[in-house]
This record gives structure tokens, C-alpha cells and sequence, in this order.
């Protein structure tokens, strides 16, 4: 087994991510995403290529190569053609940081970790790289040379640029608990001291996760491309495999949203409540299926927002993001350092953190479930409506 | 590069045309002056405003609507719509047509709502002729009407919530869409250009359980109406898309001759069902829903509680149907005498009415009709001036035009 060095392990690695990455989007996450929101919205979504229309997504590839690879007459043709590479390449490159799980045995005596390589800039790196990708998208709309494109284009640099400031406010709130930004390292303090950072992070967690959404161009901040108004937007002008490299993009960088999602706050690879001994069955599940599971439910997340909300516009997104998402995330990094500092050497202020951010998550979530049923109780008594009184 | 190989001489001289021509026209233009001059503070850059062709192939333009608009940035400074992509001439039409003829052409002016169409229509002929439209009749036509009402505004809530980037609420209004068009394909073999009415009454008399089923499906309804309302009316994100946008106050609502929900979104109670009573909408028992803001939100608010309006009728009409004739005492030939008329009906979208001079002969000597969706559209420039494109998107989708209507 000379065969299986480290530095052989990690090549076969980067060639697998950059293999079964593309794949899994296109066959499964896509599909997932269309058969899944056919039913939330009480339709079938796509069952005719393959069983259970299993193999749409090999379809919609062979459609997407097989299509002509136009370019506008007056496009800026260099800068058109390298902005779908830079939309694409820095995603999969983000990849490499990111921990699936820890060692595995492969043969007798060589065992890898499922993790590309484990650097101790990990945090940074990804969203450094990853804000690369925004390039892509501009200078794909500007680029075009159609006034669409241009919108798209502009909205999302400025939409982009602004979600990135509270997404690493409110991740520089949890490494004040972690003390690393290895990714590696992240996970293993958090079965170190046995809590997962999302709950004393839980409002980190919602920032993170949202301004993530905004990074992602995806509803409810879709904006760069909202199909309604501004026609695709930014990919307008892109069609056949340059089109497909946009779509892959942003499926890619929803894996990295979600990943780092599951990696900072919800313990990476570990079960739940590691260290629970009632819980131990759980262990039973290989980690990486642990990470694979619960990434896969904030994908499915995306999609659960794509198929529930309407679009913000313009406006109301910047102030969102400025208004509320930027100070919000500066109080909370405030308060989580005081937690941290009120109980030095222990992790007591953290938990305590928990149970307050838990409680009042709970009380808001109660309240906002009130208001609801009020509002919509006032509405019927407006006005007579057709129900039945038998029924 | 490849490309380039592929291109043929005659696509080559004509990319390089096109490129000239581009380059030459950005030569020839001023070049933009900086406000100077008119006492604002000197701007460090150039502003240019935008020119933008909004349609006529854009997917929220809900048909062949060309808007061109002036932007500065996102912002729109001036919105002139461009109409006539869909005319055909459907009142010349009528002229050359006898009166019975011109029923089906009505079907094609607002496509998805025929029936009222049908109905406007009939209703002036039958004033015309001073025609008594027996009890059944009115009962089966306002059913139709209020199933008509249904669609539509089913049609307008799916769309205008595509608009706003709600996919989710389209399907489920589509879902009911389906059934209610089921009803209609069941009553008189169409679903969507329906010639479901006759002068003077209906063509046909209604299949076997029909009516049961009809009421099951009406029965269920509401609480289908409470399933939409549950992804947008609280939606906090709907309700910033909507609230405050396109403001219009009631004066100007009259002045522009809007009417439909538009008008009683802006707290009008003016409903010609309710005003000008027809058919037997007189001893039927319903709320005209108004609201006082008019803006995009009280306009969807007055256009759901419609619906829920509609159900009651439809649920009292079906109730009060008894068996009778169909079809009045109509003349074999429809010949009119000399005389100017004008009557109109309730449709989804507004009044909608028809005027007819007769001159005696078997056809109308002039034929005019009052779409709302052409007079509700003057007031889209007002309404868009300082908004921006998104909400030109959400403005389009309020005033619920259908392009067969506006250029007939």
C-alpha cells in the first residue's frame, strides 16, 4: 500500500470534489429542488426521464451542451466568456477546506481524514474565495451589453457586497467561542465542550444564514436575477454551457452556505448531543452522513424559501441588510463576548447564553404565531365571507 | 471563435452594420451636460438617464404590453405604455356581422373572463329590444358570471404573485382555476372562449349535477381563499411590496374613470352590481368590499374579499334555482330599431360596456365598446412615476390588464 500516500490521498480527493460536487447538484439537488417544490405547490414536478424522473437532470444537461453557445454582437467577448469560470471555480475551490468528517480507514494501515486539507485560515478562507464569485456575476451582466443584464449586474454588486458585512460580524461572534478558525478545529471544540455553537449563536446563526441567502442570489433575495423583472438579469445574455456554469455556481455556493452553516453551528460531523449516553445510538450513523444530512436540510431549506416568499425589493434589501442585519450582529458579538468574560475558564456564561437566546426565540416565535391568528381573525370579521355555518 | 468561422458572409457584413451603426449613433449623440447651469450642485459624474423597452415580450407585462421607459438607475422617471400589439378591429368586426354574430368576438377581448363579456354584450342587445330574460336564466347567468369572477381574479392573484417572486400562491390558484373551467367546459364545451350566452338568454340548459357538484366545489372554497391568504396577507415581505405603492386617491381614480377594485380600493363604493342593478343581483345579498387606501395592498385586500363575495352569490343563486325556460321570446331575425343605447355590466376588472347604434338593419350600424382594462391603464404612467422597476412590476400586476381587452 506504498501506493496510497498522503499527497496521492489528496489529489484523488480534489479530483472526487470536483467530480461528485457538479454531479450532485445537477442530479440531486436539482431534482430535489424541483420535485419537492411541485409538492409544496400541489403538482407533480418532473417524473417523466427515468424512474421517478431520476435522470432529469442528465436531460437537462444533455440540453443545456447540446445547446448554441451565443454571445451578444456587441459584448465585451474576453470578459464574457472568463465570467462564468469565475462564478464557478472559486466555489468548487472553497470546497477544499471544508471538513466532511474526521479520519476514516480506508485499508489496513491507511486511514485519511474527508477533508481536502485543513488550514488553519479555514473561516477566512471560504469567505474570501468565495467572494471572488461576486465578480462573476457583475461582469457577467455588464459584460452582456443589454440594459437588463446591467441592472442584474448592479444589484447584486451592491447586494453582494453588503451581505458580507454581516455575515462575518456574525461569525466573528462565534469565533470568539471557538478561539480558531480552522474548520477542522471549530467541530472538535464543540464536542470538546459539548454544545453546539448554534445555540449560544442562535442569533449569529439567523444572521449568518440569511445574509448566506442574500450571498446566494436566492428568493427572498433573488434580485440580481428576479425572473419577473429584470428577465434572468445578469445571465440573460448566457445560454448552453456558459449558462449551466452560472447555474452551477450558485448551487455550488448554496453547498458552501450550508456547509459552513452545519461546520460553525451545528457541530459538523458529531451527532447530536455527543455526549449524551442515551443518545449514543445515534452513533451508529457513520459522520459524514451526519454532515451529508444535516447540510442536506439546509438545502432543503433554500428550497422551502423559494417556494414560500415573495421578493424584497431593491431598497428594502439594502436597509435590511444595513439597518438591521449590521447592528444586530454588533450587538450580538457585544453580548456573546460578555457571556464569554463574565465566567473565565468555564463555559457556564455560554450555556447560560443558550437557555436566554432558547427562551426568547421561543417567546418571539409564540408571539409572532399570536399576532397572526388575531390578524387573521379581524379579517374574517370584517366582512361576511361564504362559509357555511355547517361547515 | 468558432463562432466566427460558422458566421456566413451576408451575417458577417450585417454584425459589422449593426456594429457601425451602434457606434456611430453613441457618436452622434450630445454628449450629456452636467448640471451646472441650473443651480443644483455640480454632480462629480455624468448622469445619463436610461432608456428601457419594458415588453412587449417581458414575462410580467401579462401579454403584449410595451411600456418604454425613462430610468435614472432603478428609479423610473417617465412610463409610456405602447398598445395596440393585440388589435384585431373587434368593433369594426361587429358591424359586418349580424347581432348574434358578434357574441363569440366578444370571447376574445378579455380571454379570461368570456363570460361577462358575453353578457355585457347580450345585455345590450336585449335593451335594445327591450327583451325579458326569464328568471332561469338570470340565475344561470349570474352563476356564470360569478364562477367568471372567480377565474379571473384567481388568474390575477397567481399572476400578480409571480410578479412579486410568490411562485407558490400561482399554482394553488391555478388548482382552482382548473375546476372552475371544468364547470364551464361541462356547461358549454369551451373553457376559456366560452359563447355562453345568447341574446335574449342561454344556449343551453344545464347538464345533470351539475349543480351539486357546483355547490360541493363552492362550499369548499373559502377556506382554498384562507390558503392564499395565508401566504400573503400577513407575509411581512408582501405586505412591503405592497403597502404604499401606487397610491391613488379617489378623485383621481374618477378623473381617470378607473373603475373595479381599483376604484373601491381607494374607497369608492361603486359597484354596478350594487349601483345599476341587472339580471336578479338586486334580491341577491352581498358586501361591495372597499377599502380607503388605495394602494397595491387594499387593491388585492377588496380583490380576495371579491372572491369571497362571489362565493356567497354563487352559493344563493344555486340555492334559488328552480326549473324554467332558458331563453326568452327572442325574434327570429334580430332587427332593432333605429336607436342609440348604451348598457353595462360588473366584470372582474371594472365597468364594462357597449354601445350600440342601431339603423334598423340586421346589424349594428356602430358598435363601441367601454374596456376597463383599456381606461384603468391610462392611470399606469401616473401611478409608476417615482417608483421603481420592481414596483413598475407589482403596478402592472394591480391594475389587472388583459391585452385583449386593452386593444381589441
Amino acid at each position: 500500500m506504498k501506493l496510497l500516500t498522503p499527497t496521492v490521498l489528496t489529489y484523488v480527493k480534489i479530483v472526487l470534489l470536483v467530480a461528485v460536487v457538479p454531479a450532485v447538484v445537477g442530479f440531486v439537488i436539482v431534482l430535489a429542488e424541483r420535485r419537492f417544490m411541485g409538492f409544496m405547490q400541489d403538482r407533480l414536478g418532473p417524473n417523466r426521464v427515468g424512474p421517478k424522473g431520476a435522470l432529469q437532470g442528465l436531460a437537462d444537461l444533455v440540453k443545456l451542451v447540446t445547446k448554441e453557445d451565443v454571445t451578444p454582437a456587441l459584448a465585451e467577448k474576453a470578459v464574457h466568456f472568463i465570467s462564468p469560470v469565475l462564478s464557478v471555480i472559486p466555489a468548487l475551490t472553497a470546497l477544499a477546506v471544508i471538513p466532511f468528517g474526521p479520519a476514516v480507514r480506508l485499508a489496513r494501515h491507511v486511514s485519511t481524514p474527508l477533508y481536502v486539507t485543513d488550514v488553519n485560515i479555514g473561516l477566512l478562507f471560504v469567505l474570501a474565495i468565495t467572494s471572488i464569485g461576486v465578480y462573476g456575476i457583475i461582469l457577467g451582466g455588464w459584460s452582456s451589453n443589454n440594459k437588463y443584464s446591467l441592472l442584474g449586474g448592479l444589484r447584486s454588486a451592491a447586494q453582494l457586497v453588503s451581505y458580507e458585512v454581516p455575515m462575518g460580524l456574525s461569525l466573528v461572534s462565534v469565533l470568539l467561542m471557538t478561539r480558531s478558525l480552522s474548520l477542522v478545529e471549530i467541530v472538535q471544540r464543540q464536542e470538546r465542550i459539548h454544545l453546539w455553537f448554534v445555540f449560544p449563536g442562535l442569533l449569529a446563526f439567523f444572521l449568518y444564514f440569511v445574509s448566506g441567502v442574500a450571498e446566494t442570489n436566492r428568493n427572498p433575495f433573488d434580485l440580481p436575477e428576479a425572473e419577473s423583472e429584470l428577465v434572468s438579469g445578469f445571465n440573460t445574455e448566457y445560454s448552453g454551457v456558459k449558462f449551466a456554469f452560472f447555474f452551477l455556481g450558485e448551487y455550488t455556493a448554496m453547498i458552501i452556505i450550508s456547509c459552513v452553516a452545519v461546520t460553525v453551528f451545528f457541530g459538523g460531523w458529531l451527532s447530536p448531543f455527543p455526549s449524551v449516553k442515551a443518545l449514543d445510538f445515534l452513533k451508529v450513523i457513520p459522520p459524514y452522513l451526519w454532515f451529508f444530512g444535516k447540510a442536506g436540510f439546509f438545502v432543503f431549506c433554500y428550497i422551502w424559501f423559494r417556494s414560500t416568499f415573495p421578493r424584497y425589493r431593491f431598497d428594502q434589501l439594502m436597509a435590511l441588510g444595513w439597518k438591521w442585519m449590521l447592528p444586530i450582529a454588533l450587538a450580538n458579538i457585544v453580548v456573546v463576548a460578555g457571556a464569554i468574560l463574565i465566567t473565565p475558564g468555564s463555559t457556564r456564561g455560554l450555556f447560560a447564553l443558550a437557555w436566554i437566546y432558547g427562551g426568547l426565540f421561543v417567546a418571539m416565535f409564540l408571539l409572532a404565531r399570536l399576532r397572526r391568528a388575531l390578524a387573521r381573525r379581524d379579517r374574517l370579521a370584517a366582512v361576511p365571507h361564504g362559509a357555511r355555518e355547517s361547515a | 471563435m468558432t463562432d466566427e468561422k460558422r458566421l456566413t458572409e451576408a451575417e458577417k457584413d450585417e454584425a459589422a452594420y449593426f456594429a457601425r451603426r451602434m457606434t456611430e449613433t453613441a457618436a452622434a449623440q450630445p454628449a450629456p451636460e452636467i448640471a451646472q447651469s441650473s443651480g443644483e450642485p455640480p454632480t462629480l459624474f455624468a448622469v445619463q438617464e436610461m432608456e428601457l423597452n419594458f415588453g412587449p415580450q417581458h414575462p410580467s407585462t401579462h401579454g403584449v404590453l410595451r411600456l418604454i421607459l425613462k430610468v435614472d438607475g432603478e428609479k423610473i422617471l417617465e412610463a409610456r405604455p405602447d398598445i395596440g400589439y393585440l388589435h384585431r378591429g373587434t368593433e369594426k368586426l361587429f358591424e359586418t356581422e349580424t347581432y348574434p354574430m358578434g357574441i363569440p368576438h366578444t370571447d376574445r377581448m378579455d380571454y379570461v373572463a368570456a363570460a361577462t363579456n358575453n353578457h355585457a354584450f347580450c345585455l345590450t342587445i336585449e335593451k335594445l329590444l327591450g327583451l325579458e330574460v326569464p328568471r332561469r336564466a338570470q340565475l344561470v347567468r349570474v352563476i356564470l358570471d360569478e364562477l367568471q369572477r372567480l377565474s379571473s381574479h384567481l388568474v390575477w392573484l397567481g399572476t400578480s404573485g409571480i410578479d412579486l417572486g410568490a411562485v407558490t400562491p400561482f399554482w394553488y390558484a391555478f388548482r382552482e382555476r382548473e375546476q372552475i373551467l371544468d364547470f364551464f367546459e361541462e356547461y358549454c364545451g369551451a373553457r376559456l372562449t366560452l359563447n355562453c350566452m345568447r341574446i335574449g338568454g342561454l344556449p343551453f340548459d344545464l347538464t345533470t349535477g351539475w349543480v351539486e357538484r357546483l355547490l360541493e366545489f363552492v362550499d369548499d372554497l373559502p377556506s382554498r381563499i384562507d390558503e392564499y391568504e395565508e401566504l400573503l396577507t400577513d407575509n411581512r415581505i408582501w405586505k412591503k411590496r405592497t403597502v404604499g405603492i401606487g397610491v391613488i386617491s379617489a378623485e383621481e381614480c374618477v378623473e381617470y374613470g378607473l373603475t373595479g377594485p381599483i376604484l373601491r380600493g381607494s374607497g369608492v363604493a361603486w359597484d354596478l352590481r350594487r349601483a345599476q342593478p341587472y339580471e336578479c343581483y338586486e334580491e341577491l345579498d352581498f358586501v361591495v368590499p372597499v377599502r380607503q387606501n388605495g394602494d397595491t395592498y387594499d387593491r388585492y385586500i377588496v380583490r380576495v374579499q371579491e372572491m369571497r363575495q362571489s362565493v356567497r352569490i354563487l352559493q344563493q343563486c344555486l340555492d334559488r334555482l328552480e326549473p324554467g325556460d332558458i331563453r326568452g321570446k327572442v325574434p327570429r331575425v334580430i332587427k332593432p330599431a333605429a336607436e342609440e343605447i348604451y348598457a353595462s355590466i360588473e366584470s372582474p376588472k371594472g365597468e364594462l360596456g357597449f354601445y350600440c347604434v342601431s339603423n334598423g338593419t340586421n346589424r349594428p350600424y356602430r358598435m363601441h365598446c367601454r374596456p376597463p382594462s383599456f381606461i384603468n391603464l391610462q392611470a399606469l404612467p401616473r401611478l409608476a412615476k417615482g417608483h421603481l422597476i420592481s414596483d413598475l412590476v407589482a403596478l402592472i400586476g394591480t391594475i389587472d390588464i388583459v391585452l385583449g381587452e386593452v386593444d381589441r
